[in-house]
């Protein structure tokens, strides 16, 4: 291993222990003080960046591992197996990560268990709750048979296995409510979201962006886990997954343009405001520049250029969150949010703590066992570092 | 007991805020003065266009609030009182994001953090009496009775005064209507209102979602099924004439 390599490796190391240190130290503050102590959150904006970026944005990029699941299994596409474990893990460790942020959220975590009991099947919070409860326990079972193989149970193992297309039917199912559920939240909002964000399709948006994002972390991860862990890039399988992303990206546009004109709102789309300015950054981000790059050969079958096109997607989903929960409801509510370091503190060391997991799994344990490509050596590492 | 009202009539406020005092000392709240809604503050007098406008909990027909809650901690009562039990809470303040009229507040510095808003003094009125801001009112701005009653008595008023009063009563057609009604004399958007509601009740926006979940997941997870089956199959053709072929050429 170069120098070079090892220094930076370190240095990350370094950044995830400071990160994760001064989230947990707001993480202590936030317990001992109330949420008020920690967060900037108000009675008229009570919910912000951690409902934002750590639920809205924590179950989206999670969505890779359904949509392989559903690709590989259901349309039987076995080509893609190889990619499958890592999407299942990222996945996993992401509804954990999401999870892990909800206790700190919510103002009492010890009453979570209420949800179990008591119903309340009008609520979307409701659904959202059980969508997040049974599809974790999906996710569980779908990572499992990496844990069964590594300790060499074999008869679970069987077990498992044989329920896999049941499985896939069912995370499928719960993603496509999951995802969709985190759009109709915000339903009930229509005095409160800006014009250019509400939209009855808001579930359909958020379900077609989540598909989108979701290749579009796969193909990210993928290139990030080759450098790490030294394997060969599965190439022409992200290229395909691209190529899948833009068609979304597509459908993403047409519908969003189909609902401007079902809402009359074209003149939104020109007023001098900063819903407007956000509204096309996010547009532009992650729709425009990735489908622009990605219709240029020269980008599209170039590593780092297919890296890129995947990151841009990531980039606008993320604001497009960001939008709907905090700039889109910033006039309505009449107040302005921004953050607390504390708020931000606690968001990064989650986010670390998603890299850290995920680097350790994956050496540990059989998650790209599947791909039968020999280690890299030291050398060919250098031409994808970019 | 019938669905009660409250009766707010703008004209006649004089801003004495013994309204804000009566509900602190009901419900054992810290006697600060307070100018917005808050934990400890149940019910604020805003002054708008030099009108005094008193804000609380509407007390909906159809209540957000009621209708977000995913462990049902509101519950919209016979009387017309919206009531929240605290012990169900988990604290997700879904009801305070998507509330129109952004009543419910928190008691954010807290360890076990409430949601806090007015109660239509609930018990008071169980037992026969009103509310204990309308008692304190001096200047009769504010009056108890049947929703029904009050729906009349306020139609009278404005009918009776047609060039005093805005001919509308804030409350009743808003997001499905109220049980704290208002008059006025001058425009409620000035007043700082929320005049852009629809008179839809808001629960039936998210419910137009929810309902749709059990044929997502009926006609979803048969056409998953079908795809599987017919993907799979034709990988199982495509092995039964290979293993034919071979069959027959062993067999020549
Ligand atoms: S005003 Fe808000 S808190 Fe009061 S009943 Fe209506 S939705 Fe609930
Ligand atoms: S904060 Fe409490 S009362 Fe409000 S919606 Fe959440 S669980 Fe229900």
């Amino acid at each position: 291993m170069d120098k070079s390599f090892l220094s930076r490796l370190t240095f990350w190391k370094s950044v995830a222990i400071i990160l994760i240190t001064l989230g947990l130290y707001s993480v202590f503050i936030r317990f001992t003080g109330g949420l008020g102590a920690a967060t900037n959150l108000s009675d008229e904006f009570p919910w912000g960046l951690w409902l934002g970026f750590n639920i809205l944005c924590g179950v989206g990029l999670s969505a890779g591992g359904f949509t392989l699941c559903g690709i590989v299994y259901i349309f039987n596409l076995k080509d893609f197996k190889p990619l499958v474990r890592p999407a299942i893990l990222t996945a996993f460790l992401g509804y954990l990560l999401v999870i892990t942020a909800l206790m700190i959220e919510l103002g009492r975590p010890d009453k979570i268990w209420h949800t179990l009991i008591m119903w309340n099947p009008r609520s979307v919070m409701f659904e959202v709750a059980w969508c997040v409860m049974l599809y974790t326990t999906v996710l569980a079972l779908e990572f499992s048979p990496i844990v069964l193989e590594r300790l060499g149970w074999k008869t679970p193992l069987k077990i498992i296995k044989s329920i896999t297309i049941p499985l896939v039917i069912a995370g499928v199912l719960l993603s496509t409510l999951h995802q969709s559920s985190l759009g109709s939240l915000y339903l009930i909002v229509p005095n409160k979201l800006y014009g250019l964000w509400y939209s009855e399709l808001l579930p359909v948006f958020f379900f077609i962006s989540a598909l989108t994002v979701g290749c579009g972390m796969v193909i990210i991860e993928s290139y990030l886990s080759s450098r790490t862990f030294k394997r060969e890039l599965e190439f022409p399988l992200l290229l395909r997954l691209g190529q899948v992303m833009v068609i979304l990206i597509m459908v993403n546009v047409v519908v969003k343009f189909i609902d401007l004109m079902d809402r009359n709102s074209f003149d939104l789309l020109f007023l001098n405001r900063t819903e407007t300015y956000l509204y096309w950054l996010e547009v532009f981000l992650g729709l425009i520049v990735p489908f622009i790059m990605m219709n240029f050969k020269k980008i599209r079958f170039n590593r780092a250029g297919l890296f890129y096109s995947a990151l841009f997607v990531i980039l606008g989903f993320i604001l497009n969150r960001m939008n709907v929960s905090v700039t889109g409801m910033e006039s309505g509510s009449g107040a302005s949010y921004l953050p607390s370091w504390m708020e931000v503190f606690i968001t990064m060391a989650i986010v670390s703590l998603g890299f850290v997991a995920f680097t350790l799994i994956g050496k540990y344990f059989p998650v790209f066992s599947e791909v039968h490509t020999p280690p890299n050596k030291n050398s060919q590492i250098s031409k994808y570092i970019v | 007991m019938k669905s009660k009202a409250i009766l707010v009539d703008i004209t006649k406020c004089i801003g004495c805020k013994q309204c804000e005092a009566a509900c602190k000392a009901q419900n054992k709240l810290p006697e600060v003065e307070e100018t917005k809604l808050s934990a400890t503050a149940y019910t604020v007098i805003d002054e708008h266009e030099e009108r005094y406008v008193r804000r609380l909990c509407m007390h909906c027909k159809y209540p957000t609030c009621e209708s977000v809650c995913p462990v049902g901690a509101f519950s919209k009562t016979e009387i017309g009182a919206v009531v929240y039990d605290s012990h169900k809470c988990i604290g997700c303040r879904y009801c305070m994001m998507a509330c129109p009229f952004q009543v419910p507040t928190y008691e954010w510095m807290s360890l076990t953090p409430k949601v806090q808003k007015c109660k239509f003094c609930y018990e008071k009125i169980l037992e026969g009496g009103t509310t204990a801001c309308v008692e304190a009112c001096p200047a009769e701005a504010a009056i108890f009775g049947d929703y029904n009653d009050l729906i009349k008595e306020a139609h009278r008023i404005i009918s009776e005064n047609p060039d005093k009063y805005v001919n509308h009563i804030y409350g009743e057609n808003e997001v499905g209507g109220t049980s704290i009604l208002y008059i006025s004399d001058v425009p409620f958007e000035k007043l700082g209102f929320k005049t852009h509601l629809e008179t839809q009740p808001l629960p039936e926006l998210t419910w137009s979602a929810l309902s749709k979940i059990p044929s997502i997941v009926m006609v979803g997870g048969t056409l998953l099924y079908g795809i599987w089956w017919i993907t799979n199959r034709r990988k199982e053709v495509v092995e039964f004439e290979r293993k034919l072929k071979e069959n027959n050429e062993e067999n020549n």
